[in-house]
């Protein structure tokens, strides 16, 4: 399979995601100014500061000519996978639920944190099964994350529909939401469950050299999903 | 048409830079300064004021998380108009 991920003026981590996926498939980078997904099967939005996050983070890489594209691909169900900023491009353009807000304590934080995986069913998160628990217990993941604007807000209505739905897919795990999170939610899908947005970083832990591989799940589960569509 | 757009976070939402402010001005000596928030001023030329609203609704503000009040400037000094 083939991940394509989108590089904008200002995005900062897109060779390290371009590398994660070529761990687990093909990938190529595409250029925001193009619309030409390049035959991807799955779409990674990279983390960075878009277009220097003027006016809120994300709110102008919304309209770049490729997310037209990846737009049009997320509503015929494909694979759209956003990474801290292109989480908060995700939400900007209604991909996904909710918005990303300042850190409640206003500071870049950049830390390893540990993850619980609410929702190891999804297309993203279906290969964290596998570090269940036999006695039950909850799957974690620990990755880092390094952001100014990661506070996850979605009004309670909103908020009640997508835990219903399990939407909310990835939580800090307790003491570690450092950013004030409502429900301390670090990663949510949209209703169809092919769009996912998470604020750490799983492009940054797919190395031991570097702490941790949890992140390889993420891209794992990825290609496991659209395999599994072609199988 | 000169406009300025004043956005603002929703009431209720946590403003942390407005509580920062508002926790900075008694060590200065202001008292009695309470509920304060920090927004976002836009200042822009517009041929066609009806499309302000648009505007202000697909890009200026996230509608989810601000609010906005949108305000039509008179003449050359920039007094705020009808």
């Amino acid at each position: 399979m083939k991940f394509g991920v989108v590089q904008f003026p200002g995005s900062c981590d897109e060779r390290d995601a371009l590398h994660a996926a070529s761990l687990v498939g093909q990938a190529e980078m595409l250029w925001h100014a193009d619309s030409d997904l390049k035959d991807s099967d799955a779409v990674i939005i990279p983390g960075g500061f878009s277009y220097g996050d003027y006016l809120r983070a994300g709110a102008i890489a919304r309209f770049a000519p490729m997310m037209e594209s990846v737009i049009a691909m997320a509503r015929e169900g494909g694979l759209v996978l956003g990474i801290c900023n292109g989480f908060q491009v995700l939400c900007e353009a209604h991909l996904l639920p909710g918005a990303l807000l300042p850190n409640a304590k206003l500071r870049f934080t950049c830390r390893q944190v540990e993850l619980e995986v609410s929702n190891a069913q999804t297309a993203f998160t279906r290969a964290c099964a596998s570090v269940s628990g036999a006695d039950g217990s909850k799957t974690q993941l620990s990755i880092p994350a390094k952001h100014a604007c990661g506070r996850f807000y979605a009004d309670p209505t909103t908020l009640d529909a997508m835990t219903d739905a399990g939407q909310v897919v990835l939580r800090y795990a307790a003491a570690e939401n450092f950013n004030g999170s409502v429900a301390a939610i670090a990663g949510v899908c949209n209703e169809r469950g092919n769009v996912f947005g998470m604020m750490p970083h799983p492009e940054h832990a797919v190395d031991a050299l570097t702490g941790s591989t949890d992140g390889l799940r993420i891209f794992e589960s990825m290609r496991l999903a659209i395999e599994g569509v072609r199988a | 048409m000169r406009a300025r757009v004043l956005i603002r976070p929703k009431a209720g939402i946590l403003d942390p830079q407005g509580q920062a402010v508002e926790r900075a001005l008694p060590a200065l000596g202001f008292a009695g300064v309470e509920h304060v928030h920090v927004g976002r001023l836009v200042e822009l030329d517009v041929r066609d004021a009806a499309e302000l609203d648009q505007i202000c609704q697909k890009l200026l503000s996230n509608p989810l998380i601000e609010e906005y009040e949108i305000q039509l400037l008179d003449g050359q000094n920039g007094a705020p108009g009808s």
